[in-house]
C-alpha cells in the first residue's frame, strides 16, 4: 500500500495545463484545473509515448478531460477513461493539496 | 444487333447527351459515334471567361479522361460533318468518314451573330464563343489598348469584363435603349449601367454601328449612324447567337423562319430518325441560349432511346448572375407584358439596389421580377413563381428590405413542393436532395458530389444549403456552425468579437460569450485568433493552455514525444557557415537530419529539455524560428532566378527572402506557403502555393490560393505585371482578409472556393478595394509586422519560459528516450525494438 508523496509546489503548475513528474521511476502527468490537481499516467496508450502531460485540457459535455497531443483522443481527468473509446483508459492517481504543496499517492 | 447512334457536335449539350446515355440502363444496346468540329472534347463554355483568369483548356474540359474510350464511344474530333443522306441514313464527314445511323442526334449549337456591317471582317474584329476565339482575343489585346463590345446583353457584358481584365480601355455599344434588353426593365438597366460605368467601362446605348474603317490612333474606327465615331483596336461582336442549322437546311428538315431546327416535344425534327437538342433546336418558336434546357432535351432523348416515354416542355429562362461584380437577376416576364398585371418597385438610391416584381391582377401569382444590385431574393422569388405559390397579402413584402429581421422566411424550404427544381443546371429537385440526405449526405459538399446540384453556375447553392439544413434539422441532426460545444459562434464571429471588444484572454472570452471549460478545439482557435490580432505570445502563462503541444513547445511533436527543430532559411538560401553550424549542432545533440520538402533543413529527435539549449546555439549563429509548428507563414520557396539562371527574368531569391521576412510570424487560420519563380519554367512550383509569384518581362504575375497536400489545387492567376510594391500591397490585403474571414483550419484554397463570388470577388476586394477596407487591412498587417519577434529568441532569455521545457517538475532528471540507429542516424524506437533490446538512449550512441 503506497502513501501520499509530496511532489512539488502548487506554484510549479500552470493553471489549465499540465506538467510531468517522476515519482518512484514512474512518469505521472499532473493537471491543475479549477483549483484541483489531477494525476494520470503520462503514457499515451494509443500513441505509445510518454506525452499526456503535454495535452490540452478542457471539458467534453461537462466532463473534465485532457486531449492526447499525438492523436487527440480525449481522456477523463477524473477516471482516465477514454471518452472516444471506453475500452481504453489511463491509470489515475489520488492527489491532495496541502499548504500550497501537491501530494500524489501512487 | 446494336442500334447505331450518331451525334453531330461535341459541345456542352452533345456531351451531356453522351453522359446521360452512358448512365442509362440500355447503354449496351447502342453503338455510338460522335463528330466534333472543334479540336478538343466538350468543355465548359459557361465558364469560358475563366480561361482569361488562368484556367486552362484542360481545367475547362467536361469529359472525364477515359470516359468515351472506356465506354466504346467512337469520337472524331476536328472532323466536321458535311453531309447527311436521309434515305440511306448515312452521314459524311470532312475527312471522308461515311457512317450509317439508326438515330441521328443534331447537337451543333449556335454561332455568334456578326451584324452585316461594312468592315466587320477587318483585323481585330472578333467573336466570343470558343477557346480559339479567346486565344485570338488575348493575342489582339497584347498590342491594343482599346476594346469595344458590340452588344450589351448577358454575353456582351461578360465579354466586356474580359476585355477590362485584359487591361483594355473598354466600351460597350448597345443598339437598344438599355442594357440587357431581353431581361431587364428600364429602371433595372439604368442602375446596371451606372454601376458598370463606375467600374470604368464606357456604356453607349441606342447606338447603331454603320461601318468599321481604318482608325487613326487605333487599328479600327467604328462609325455610328448618329455621326459619332469611336476608335478601337478590338471590336468584339456579341450581338446574339444564330442556330447552326445549315446541315438541316441542306436535307430539307423543317427550320424556323429565323433559323433553328424545328423540334416537337419529343425533340424530334421533321424526320422521325433525327433528333435535335441544345442551341441548334427551335422548340415552340424558342431557341434556348442556356445549357439547362439543352440538358433537359438531352435527357428526354436518352429516355426515349431507352423506350421510356418522355417529353421536353420548354424551360424557364430566369437568370441570376454577377456581371462585373454587380448582382443581377431576372425572373419570368419582368416587362409585365400582360396589361392587367400589377407591378411593385423598390429602389434604394444610396445603396444602388433596384427590385421590381410583376404580379397577376388578383395579386395572387408572381409573373416576373428584376433584381439589380442585390439578388438575394432570387431563389425565393423563382421558387414562388415556378411552384405557383400564392403570394402574401402584401406582395411588396417580398422585396422590401426587412430591417428588423422579422418574418423574413415567408417561404422557407418547407413551402416548396418536392418536385421544385432547385438546381436548373443539373435539374436537381428538392426531392433529389431529400433522397441524398436519406442516403447519408450531411454537408453541402456531400450533396454536391452525389447530386451535382450547385456544381454548374453555382446560383443555387444558397437554396440547396437551406433545404439541406432544413432536412437535416427535421431528422434531428443538429446543423450548427458552432465552433464546438463551448461556443455558439464560428471562428470568424469570434475573431470579430475579440477585435471589437478588445478581448485577449480565454477566460474573458468564455465568460462573456461561451460556457464550460473549453476544449482543444476552441482553445486552439482562440489562441490562434489572439496571435493574429494581438501577436500574443504562446508561452505567456495565460496563453499556454490555449496551444496545441506544437505551439506550446515551439516544435512539432514526433510520434515518440520528441520534437523537430526547423530554423528559418528564408528563400532557401543558406551560407556554408550556417550549414556547418547546423551540422555541428545536429552532431552534438545527435539529431536526425533531413532536407525537408520546404527547402530547409529539419533536425528530428530533439528531447523537450534540450530544446532551449539547441535553440540558443542556433540563435547565436544567426538563425530564427522557422515556425514549422505554427499556423503561420512556413516557407517561401524560390528558384535560383536571374542571378544565376540563364533564363531568369528577375531575382526570385531576393524577392522570396523579402516576402519571407515580410510575412514571417504571421499567425493565420492555417499555414501559408509561398513560392517565387524567376520565369515561367516555374522551378519553384509557385502555382502550388497559397501565394505564388512568377517573373515576366513586364513584372511579377501573382497567383493565389493554390496548395499541395491532401487536395492539390492549382493557384489562380490574380494579377499581372506587378511591381514589388504592388505585390506587397495585394498580398497584405489578401492575407489579412483571409485571416479575418476564413474558417478554422481552412487553407486559402478552400477559403476562396467557398467565398461567395470566388476569385472575381476577391480581386474586387483586393485590387479595386470594392469594400473600401484596403487601407485598414494594410495597416493591420503593418501592425503585426512591426511587433514580430522570433518565438525562440523570446523564450530562451526568460527562465520562466524555459522552465516549461524541463522533463519533470520535481526532479532534474531527463526523461528516458530510446532510439535505434539506422543509416548512421537515430530513429524513434518502436515497442518491438524495445523488446528486441536494440533500443538505446542517446548518450549510449557513439
Ligand atoms: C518536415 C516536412 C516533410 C519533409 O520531411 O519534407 C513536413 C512534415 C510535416 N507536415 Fe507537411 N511537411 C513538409 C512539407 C510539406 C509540403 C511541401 C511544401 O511545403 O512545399 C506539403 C504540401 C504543400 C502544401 O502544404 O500545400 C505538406 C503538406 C502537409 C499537410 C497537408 C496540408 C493540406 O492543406 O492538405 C499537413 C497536415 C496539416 O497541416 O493539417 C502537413 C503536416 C505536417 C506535420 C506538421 C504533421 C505533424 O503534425 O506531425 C509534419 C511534421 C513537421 C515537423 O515535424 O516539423 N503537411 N507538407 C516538410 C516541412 C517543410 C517546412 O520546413 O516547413
Ligand atoms: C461566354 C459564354 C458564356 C455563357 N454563359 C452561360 C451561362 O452562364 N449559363 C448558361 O446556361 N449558358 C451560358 N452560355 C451558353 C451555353 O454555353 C450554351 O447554351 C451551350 O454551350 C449550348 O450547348 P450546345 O451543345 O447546344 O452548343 P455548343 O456548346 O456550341 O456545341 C456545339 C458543338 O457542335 C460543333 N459542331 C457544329 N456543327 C458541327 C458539324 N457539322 N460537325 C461536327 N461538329 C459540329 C461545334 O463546333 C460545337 O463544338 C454561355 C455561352 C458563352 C459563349
Ligand atoms: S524558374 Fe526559370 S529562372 Fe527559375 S531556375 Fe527555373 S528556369 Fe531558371
Ligand atoms: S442552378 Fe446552376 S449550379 Fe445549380
Amino acid at each position: 500500500m503506497s502513501e501520499f508523496k509530496k511532489v512539488c509546489q502548487l506554484s510549479d503548475l500552470v493553471s489549465n495545463s499540465g506538467v510531468a513528474a517522476l515519482i518512484e521511476a514512474q512518469q505521472v502527468a499532473l493537471f491543475y484545473v479549477e483549483n484541483e490537481v489531477f494525476a494520470l499516467s503520462n503514457y499515451d496508450p494509443i500513441g505509445q509515448a510518454n506525452v499526456m502531460s503535454r495535452g490540452m485540457v478542457g471539458d467534453i459535455k461537462g466532463e473534465l478531460m485532457v486531449a492526447s497531443p499525438l492523436q487527440k483522443q480525449h481522456y477523463s481527468l477524473k477516471t482516465g477513461v477514454c471518452l472516444d473509446d471506453e475500452a481504453i483508459s489511463i491509470p489515475t492517481f489520488e492527489t491532495k493539496i496541502e499548504n500550497q504543496s501537491v501530494w500524489v499517492k501512487l | 444487333m446494336k442500334q447505331r447512334i450518331v451525334v453531330i457536335g461535341n459541345g456542352m449539350v452533345g456531351h451531356s447527351f453522351l453522359e446521360k446515355l452512358i448512365a442509362s440502363e440500355g447503354f449496351e444496346n447502342f453503338e455510338v459515334t460522335v463528330f466534333g468540329e472543334e479540336p478538343r472534347k466538350a468543355y465548359d463554355r459557361v465558364y469560358l471567361s475563366s480561361y482569361f483568369s488562368g484556367k486552362t483548356a484542360e481545367d475547362l474540359s467536361l469529359v472525364k479522361p477515359g470516359l468515351y474510350e472506356e465506354n466504346g464511344i467512337q469520337l472524331y474530333l476536328k472532323d466536321k460533318v458535311i453531309e447527311i443522306d436521309r434515305t440511306q441514313k448515312t452521314i459524311t464527314s470532312e475527312s471522308g468518314q461515311k457512317i450509317s445511323y439508326d438515330k441521328l442526334i443534331l447537337a451543333t449549337g449556335s454561332y455568334p451573330f456578326v451584324p452585316p456591317i461594312t468592315g466587320n471582317d477587318r483585323e481585330g474584329c472578333l467573336v466570343y464563343r470558343t477557346i480559339e476565339d479567346l486565344e485570338a482575343i488575348k493575342a489582339a489585346a497584347t498590342n491594343g489598348k482599346t476594346g469595344v463590345v458590340v452588344g450589351g446583353g448577358l454575353l456582351g457584358l461578360e465579354a466586356a469584363k474580359a476585355l477590362k481584365d485584359l487591361g483594355l480601355d473598354t466600351h460597350v455599344v448597345e443598339f437598344a435603349p438599355r442594357l440587357m434588353p431581353a431581361q431587364l426593365d428600364e429602371g433595372g438597366a439604368g442602375l446596371l449601367k451606372r454601376k458598370i460605368e463606375n467600374l470604368g467601362v464606357h456604356v453607349h446605348v441606342s447606338k447603331a454601328t454603320q461601318e468599321i474603317t481604318e482608325g487613326e490612333n487605333c487599328l479600327n474606327k467604328m462609325v455610328f449612324s448618329d455621326g459619332e465615331s469611336l476608335e478601337t483596336d478590338i471590336v468584339l461582336f456579341s450581338a446574339g447567337i444564330r442556330p447552326r442549322d445549315d446541315l438541316a437546311k441542306q436535307v430539307k428538315l423543317a427550320v424556323g423562319p429565323r433559323g433553328g431546327v424545328e423540334i416537337n416535344d419529343q425533340c424530334l425534327t421533321s424526320d422521325p430518325n433525327i433528333y435535335a437538342i441544345g442551341e441548334c433546336a427551335l422548340h415552340n418558336g424558342m431557341i434556348y441560349g442556356l445549357v439547362a434546357p439543352g440538358y433537359a432535351m438531352a435527357q428526354s432523348v436518352v429516355d426515349q432511346l431507352n423506350l421510356t416515354p418522355a417529353h421536353f416542355e420548354g424551360a424557364d429562362m430566369s437568370t441570376k448572375l454577377k456581371l462585373m461584380g454587380v448582382d443581377v437577376g431576372s425572373i419570368g416576364d419582368p416587362h409585365g407584358n400582360d396589361e392587367s398585371a400589377l407591378s411593385y418597385v423598390y429602389e434604394n438610391g444610396p445603396e444602388e439596389v433596384y427590385k421590381k416584381i410583376v404580379v397577376s391582377s388578383d395579386g395572387q401569382t408572381l409573373l416576373g421580377a428584376v433584381l439589380v444590385g442585390d439578388a438575394e431574393d432570387f431563389s425565393n422569388l423563382l421558387q414562388i413563381m415556378l411552384n405557383d405559390i400564392t403570394l402574401p397579402e402584401h406582395p411588396d413584402s417580398l422585396i422590401l428590405p426587412n430591417r428588423d429581421g422579422s418574418g423574413s422566411d415567408l417561404f422557407g424550404p418547407d413551402a416548396l413542393p418536392e418536385t421544385a427544381q432547385l438546381c436548373s443546371c443539373y435539374d436537381v429537385s428538392k426531392g433529389d436532395i431529400i433522397q441524398a440526405v436519406e442516403a447519408g449526405c450531411c454537408t453541402v459538399s456531400d450533396v454536391k458530389a452525389s447530386t451535382q446540384a450547385g456544381t454548374g453556375c453555382g446560383g443555387c447553392v444558397q437554396l440547396v444549403t437551406n433545404v439541406l439544413n432544413n432536412e437535416l434539422e427535421k431528422r434531428g441532426v443538429e446543423v450548427n456552425t458552432d465552433l464546438c460545444e463551448h461556443f455558439s459562434h464560428t471562428r470568424q464571429e469570434l475573431f470579430h468579437i475579440c477585435q471589437v471588444e478588445g478581448i485577449n484572454t480565454f477566460e474573458d472570452l468564455i465568460q462573456k460569450h461561451g460556457r464550460g471549460h473549453g476544449c482543444d478545439i476552441c482553445k486552439q482557435t482562440t489562441g490562434n485568433i489572439f496571435a493574429s490580432l494581438w501577436n500574443s505570445y504562446a508561452l505567456e502563462p495565460d496563453k499556454i493552455p490555449l496551444q496545441d503541444t506544437n505551439d506550446n513547445y515551439l516544435g512539432n511533436m514526433q510520434k515518440d514525444g520528441t520534437y523537430s527543430v526547423i530554423p528559418r532559411v528564408p528563400g532557401g538560401e543558406i551560407t556554408p557557415q550556417k550549414l556547418i553550424v547546423l551540422g555541428l549542432i545536429a552532431t552534438k545533440y545527435k539529431l536526425y537530419t533531413k532536407v525537408n520538402g520546404g527547402q530547409r533543413i529539419v533536425l528530428f529527435g530533439a528531447q523537450m529539455n534540450d530544446l532551449p539549449a539547441i535553440w540558443k546555439e542556433l540563435i547565436d549563429a544567426g538563425f530564427e524560428s522557422g515556425q514549422a509548428y505554427a499556423k503561420a507563414l512556413r516557407t517561401v520557396k524560390s528558384c535560383v532566378g536571374s542571378t544565376w539562371c540563364r533564363y531568369g527574368l528577375d531575382d526570385s531569391v531576393t524577392m522570396a527572402i523579402d516576402m519571407e521576412n515580410r510575412y514571417k510570424g504571421l499567425r493565420s487560420p492555417h499555414k501559408i506557403k509561398m513560392g517565387v519563380s524567376g520565369c515561367t519554367r516555374e522551378c519553384a512550383e509557385a502555382q502550388a502555393k497559397d501565394i505564388g509569384l512568377i517573373s515576366t518581362e513586364e513584372g511579377w504575375n501573382l497567383y493565389v490560393c493554390g496548395n499541395g497536400g491532401m487536395k492539390p489545387r492549382h493557384a489562380d492567376l490574380f494579377a499581372t505585371k506587378l511591381t514589388q510594391e504592388e505585390v506587397f500591397r495585394y498580398v497584405d490585403r489578401l492575407l489579412m482578409f483571409y485571416i479575418k474571414t476564413a474558417d478554422r483550419l481552412q487553407r486559402t484554397a478552400s477559403w476562396m472556393d467557398n467565398l461567395e463570388g470566388g476569385l472575381p470577388y476577391l480581386q474586387e476586394v483586393v485590387i479595386q478595394d470594392s469594400l473600401g477596407i484596403g487601407e485598414s487591412l494594410e495597416a493591420q498587417m503593418k501592425g503585426l509586422r512591426e511587433t514580430y519577434e522570433c518565438d525562440w529568441k523570446r523564450a530562451i532569455v526568460s527562465p520562466s519560459f524555459t522552465k516549461r521545457f524541463r522533463s519533470f517538475v520535481n526532479v532534474d532528471d531527463k526523461a528516458e528516450q530510446l532510439f535505434v540507429q539506422e543509416r548512421g542516424q537515430i530513429r524513434p524506437a518502436t515497442e518491438q525494438d524495445k523488446l528486441d533490446g536494440i533500443a538505446v538512449q542517446v548518450k549510449e550512441i557513439a
